[in-house]
């Protein structure tokens, strides 16, 4: 651990909360952990939530008219009512429940997109989008005649806004854009761009898959037309996502599935749609994973988003101080100002899939890849990364386990380190 | 490194890795193909000279991690004087015993990718195609080149 760093993070006291993170791997090595941007950890109050749910109420939402039923309802909109406060959003029916950041997305495309979109308009995205927040606009363009446009990045991997006005014009419809891209980190001034996207009568989709388990987020003060994040990368469930929409635009979309729950009435040959969210919630929602997913949010705010950004930033800076030193290790992204802690990188001589595989036998999890992020490799003539992502449960001596598992990396390879 | 996980990175694939046998391109190739693992991107071409139904060289080309790489490598030497009937009955099992590495099935997929494009280059042996002779460079197309 470096001398320069203080930090009254309670970190040691925080990763009892994770079970898994006790356990120990092959080897009988400690886990370490730093792959939370592809899935987040699980504190043991969310694992005992869903068993709570389980054992104690479970029962179809909205609609048995007994106990359970009541209680599973009360449990799930009570979350609902926990991301609203979380987002910052108006009301709680401008959270509309999925399963996740891809189904958000893809709802928006298709009920708000395939819907106002008109042959010549443009969707503005960028090369550092998943691939969630492209092929879905991809689908949109194809089936009405709308053109995607790519804004240019820098040189460091962060949106070029010098060239913003040549992109972002009356042409442009939607603007579909992370908040903090899932390879190299970089935090876009979301503000800012739907203030201009705004002014050229533009909506603007957020991919907060990332942002919103490590920034304070505020759609209302933000300007946010459309926001999308997964539960499983906010410490809760997998197969819960969130999609807030401002209510004026999820009243005029078109539902994406139709099925129970999202009708108001249904005649033989037409039915007449409910209210968001229901409109959007067809067939039976993941009720267990949703009251999961609120007792995530309030395990998030009660250490404090505030808390966690600038423990996690202390996190990313020391990463990209140890993972400097290694010789032909490359980091891409922006400088630790503009990013969170997300490192992707290279090391010269042993591929991304051989690193990832030799750092696990030393008990440290990463992904290796592209990330979704196909575009963006291809932009920058790369066939995978390696990529380390950190949580506030992570600790500076694991970062000290990352560095020497990559310099035996590469002395497995014959390489000087 | 060597724990029970398995030394994967021993000297023999880390020879191929580092020093391939016939990389590049196959002088009076007679059948090429080229394939790619969607999920990690490696990328093998693999280019035979047939004789009859005797390969007389092999070829590869590619971009990937170690395992692909070297497994890619030591399929060109083993293929080479071996008849097309002697390659239709290896199987994945014996390419993965060639490699002398345990591999997880999850790092299989790298060591058995230069063997599924022997594979398709087989089958389009097998069955002509009626377009061959107009040799295409798009992965995922067998053809004679």
């Amino acid at each position: 651990m470096p001398l320069n760093v203080l930090t009254s993070f309670p970190v040691d006291q925080i990763r009892q909360d994770f079970p898994i993170l006790q356990s120990r791997l092959a080897g009988d090595r400690p886990l370490v952990y730093l792959d939370t941007a592809a899935t987040s950890q699980k504190p043991r109050v969310v694992i005992a939530k869903l068993v709570e749910a389980l054992e104690q109420y479970n029962s179809n939402v909205h609609r048995g008219i007994h106990q359970l039923g009541d209680r599973m309802t009360t449990e799930m909109e009570s979350a609902r009512e926990k991301v609203q406060r979380f987002l910052g959003a108006s009301e709680p029916e401008e959270i509309v429940f999925t399963s996740g950041t891809t189904m958000s997305l893809n709802l928006v495309a298709y009920g708000y997109g395939r819907k106002v979109l008109r042959p010549g308009d443009e969707i503005l995205l960028n090369e550092m989008e998943h691939h969630a927040n492209i092929v879905p606009w991809q689908m949109a363009a194809q089936a009405t005649g709308a053109v995607l446009k790519f804004l240019p990045l820098t040189q460091e991997g962060r949106l070029d806004l010098s060239r913003l006005d040549e992109f972002l014009t009356r042409r442009t419809r939607i603007l579909a854009v992370t908040a903090m891209s899932n390879v190299l980190g970089t935090i876009n001034p979301i503000a800012e761009l739907a203030r201009r996207a705004h002014d050229v009568g533009a909506t603007v989709v957020v991919d907060a898959a990332q942002s919103v388990p490590h920034l304070p987020c505020n759609v209302v003060a933000e300007g946010v037309d459309f926001l999308a994040f997964s539960g499983h990368k906010l410490y809760g469930p997998t197969g819960i996502g969130v999609l807030y929409g401002r209510r004026e635009l999820l009243e005029m979309m078109d539902p994406f599935l139709g099925g129970g729950h999202m009708i108001r009435e249904v005649f033989r040959e037409r039915a007449t749609w409910a209210d968001p969210p229901a409109k959007f919630e067809a067939g039976t929602a993941a009720f267990v994973e949703a009251v999961g997913l609120g007792t995530a949010v309030d395990y998030v705010r009660q250490l404090g988003l505030e808390s966690i950004a600038a423990y996690e930033h202390q996190l990313l800076e020391y990463g990209m101080q140890v993972l400097s030193q290694i010789t032909g290790l490359r980091i891409y992204g922006p400088d630790a100002d503009h990013k969170g802690a997300i490192l992707s990188f290279t090391v010269d001589g042993v591929h991304p899939h051989d690193l990832s595989d030799l750092l696990d036998r030393e008990g440290v999890a990463v992904r290796a890849g592209h990330h979704c992020t196909m575009p963006l490799h291809d932009l920058w003539q790369l066939t995978a990364t390696a990529r380390a992502s950190f949580a506030f449960y992570n600790t500076f001596e694991e970062i000290d386990v990352l560095g020497e598992a990559i310099r035996k990396a590469r002395r497995v390879f014959r390489l000087p380190v | 490194m060597s724990d029970e996980l398995g030394d994967i990175y021993d000297e023999h694939i880390l020879d191929h890795f580092e020093t391939p046998y016939h990389k590049g391109s196959c002088p009076g190739a007679t059948c090429s193909h080229c394939d790619r693992n969607p999920i990690c991107g490696d990328q093998i071409t693999l280019q035979l000279r047939l004789d009859g139904d005797r390969v007389q060289e092999a070829f590869f080309d590619g971009k990937g991690c170690a395992i692909s790489q070297a497994a890619a490598s030591i399929l060109c030497e083993h293929v080479e004087g071996k008849s097309l009937a002697e390659l239709n009955s290896l199987q994945a099992k014996d390419m993965l015993k060639l490699l002398q590495v345990p591999l997880t099935p999850s790092r299989q997929k790298c060591g058995l990718l230069g063997f599924k494009v022997l594979k398709t280059i087989l089958y389009s042996l097998d069955k002509p195609n009626p377009a061959s002779g107009s040799p295409s460079p798009v992965p995922g197309s067998a053809v004679p080149s």
